[in-house]
């Protein structure tokens, strides 16, 4: 295995262009945590025209809903949540300027095909490993739906966030390539 | 007759939630061990070896194993000679699960309503299922059951001329179909029998079984070993990115059933395969 790329947002097209799923990252910067009901709400909201709490061009969205901090602590503990239940939302998201996800879990041939069209990335932080990857987490402030509890929306920012590429804007899928370089299936 | 006081119970519950949201179970760190030492894949390897690290940093008790504390799932064994006291059972669990996931900054996941979708604030209610035994003991299994891997179950209503070959691709095409979104590798409880409903609650019991610990039954017992090897053979590998341990263990449980069935359930469990156990 190579060393982790470094990388920083708001993520810029040189950086995408050189992103190949496989390659793995520590992600340093600003990302939104939103999850479920948050993509709801901001579908619905680019639906109704309305302007949305936060800009999206060059962001990249963490698909997180933390365990309560406890005091002195920054966050709880923050792993990813499964992608495919964001894809319905997520190609208006990406039209809009989204260049980045977090998750884990396979996404949709429309969230795929979008993330080319759109010149995005979708990344995978290893799920379940929430203890581990609060520690990469800084700060956390809720900016939207605070109502929502652990899926308020967050702006987080993150020092070395370790994350794989899964879809990268060639049409590469880690999970498709990693997957058939193991099966053993006659 | 005799009585236990329902604060009892309330506090062996709280404590239960702790202790499974950050005490990894050692046969499942074993499991990690093992496959950590086994997996071909250099990612996978490494992937393994983060989970444990994962493991080692929620012992120490300042985050819990994952931020999906999921459902309170209970099974409880209730001996026939034991009265709870003050209090129903169902309200004694109640009530500890609110009081542990409070005490110990575990996330709330529950909507009240699924249609609705309001946060109940307390992750209550908990799932409980009960079984009346001989005794005056209470036995109480508890497992926070995340919903990624629950979300990639399954129940089939098989015919029983689909024999056992019906068996093993039901179960074959829940894990391939799930792939990386389980959080693998995985842990497969598989219900076989009994009706629509109780083959689900099998599947989910079987989840409760130490890995490494063989089915009673031969014939099973073959099942699961072949089962395991073909879920190994998929490739899906540690976290979905490609390698040869999917799955850590195959956990049958068969029940009689109609002469027109063959219901089958698969129930998978995530890596952070958390559960505890206490006897009151």
């Amino acid at each position: 295995m190579s060393e982790p790329k470094r990388i920083a947002t708001p993520l810029v097209e040189e950086v995408i262009a050189g992103l190949r799923a496989g390659d793995e990252c520590l992600i340093s910067g600003e990302l939104i945590g939103a999850r479920d009901q948050a993509h709801k709400l901001l579908f619905d909201m680019i639906q109704a025209g309305e302007e949305l709490p936060f800009d999206l061009s060059g962001a990249v969205i963490y698909y997180v809903g933390p365990t309560p901090a406890r005091p002195g602590r920054v966050i709880g503990a923050a792993g990813p949540t499964t992608s495919s239940r964001m894809d319905p939302f997520t190609p208006a998201l990406l039209e809009k300027g989204l260049k980045g996800m977090i998750g884990k879990g396979q996404r949709s041939a429309e969230v795929q095909d979008a993330i080319v069209k759109h010149r995005a990335v979708y990344f995978a932080a290893p799920g379940g490993l929430g203890a581990y990857l609060a520690s990469r987490i800084v700060s956390a402030t809720v900016i939207f739906g605070e109502e929502f509890g652990p899926e308020a929306i967050r702006r987080l920012v993150v020092e070395d966030l370790p994350v794989i590429v899964v879809n990268d804007i060639y049409g590469g899928d880690a999970y498709v390539s990693g997957k058939r370089q193991y099966s053993r299936q006659s | 007759m005799r009585d236990i006081p329902a604060i009892d119970v309330i506090h062996a519950t709280a404590e239960l939630c702790r202790k499974a949201n950050y005490e990894l179970p050692d046969d499942v760190v074993q499991a990690l061990e093992r496959a950590s030492r086994r997996e071909q894949s250099p990612l996978g390897r490494t992937i393994l070896k983060s989970i444990l690290q994962n493991a080692s940093i929620a012992s120490e008790g300042s985050y819990p194993i994952c931020q999906d504390c999921g459902v309170a799932t209970f099974f409880v064994e209730l001996g026939s000679d034991v009265r709870i006291e003050g209090m129903t059972l169902e309200q004694a669990l109640t009530e500890g699960t609110r009081k542990g996931y409070a005490e110990h900054y575990l996330r709330n996941s529950i909507v009240s309503d699924p249609m609705r979708r309001e946060n109940t604030g307390d992750n209550t209610p908990p799932s409980i299922h009960t079984r009346l035994v001989e005794g005056d003991k209470i036995r109480i299994l508890f497992m926070p059951k995340g919903s990624g891997s629950e979300n990639m179950s399954s129940v089939e209503m098989l015919s029983p001329s689909d024999g056992l070959e019906g068996v093993k691709k039901t179960v074959i095409e829940c894990v391939e179909k799930a792939g990386a979104k389980p959080c693998p590798p995985i842990i497969v409880g598989v219900g076989i029998g009994g009706t629509f409903d109780k083959c689900a609650e099998l599947a989910k019991l079987a989840l409760f079984r130490d890995i490494g610990s063989k089915h009673p039954e031969p014939f099973y017992d073959k099942l699961e070993r072949q089962l395991l090897k073909d879920i190994n053979s998929l490739g899906i590998g540690p976290l979905g990115f490609g390698g040869t341990v999917t799955a850590f263990a195959v956990h049958i449980k068969a029940a009689p059933c109609h002469i027109a069935s063959l219901p089958v359930a698969v129930n998978l469990q995530c890596h952070a395969a958390r559960r505890a156990e206490i006897v009151l």
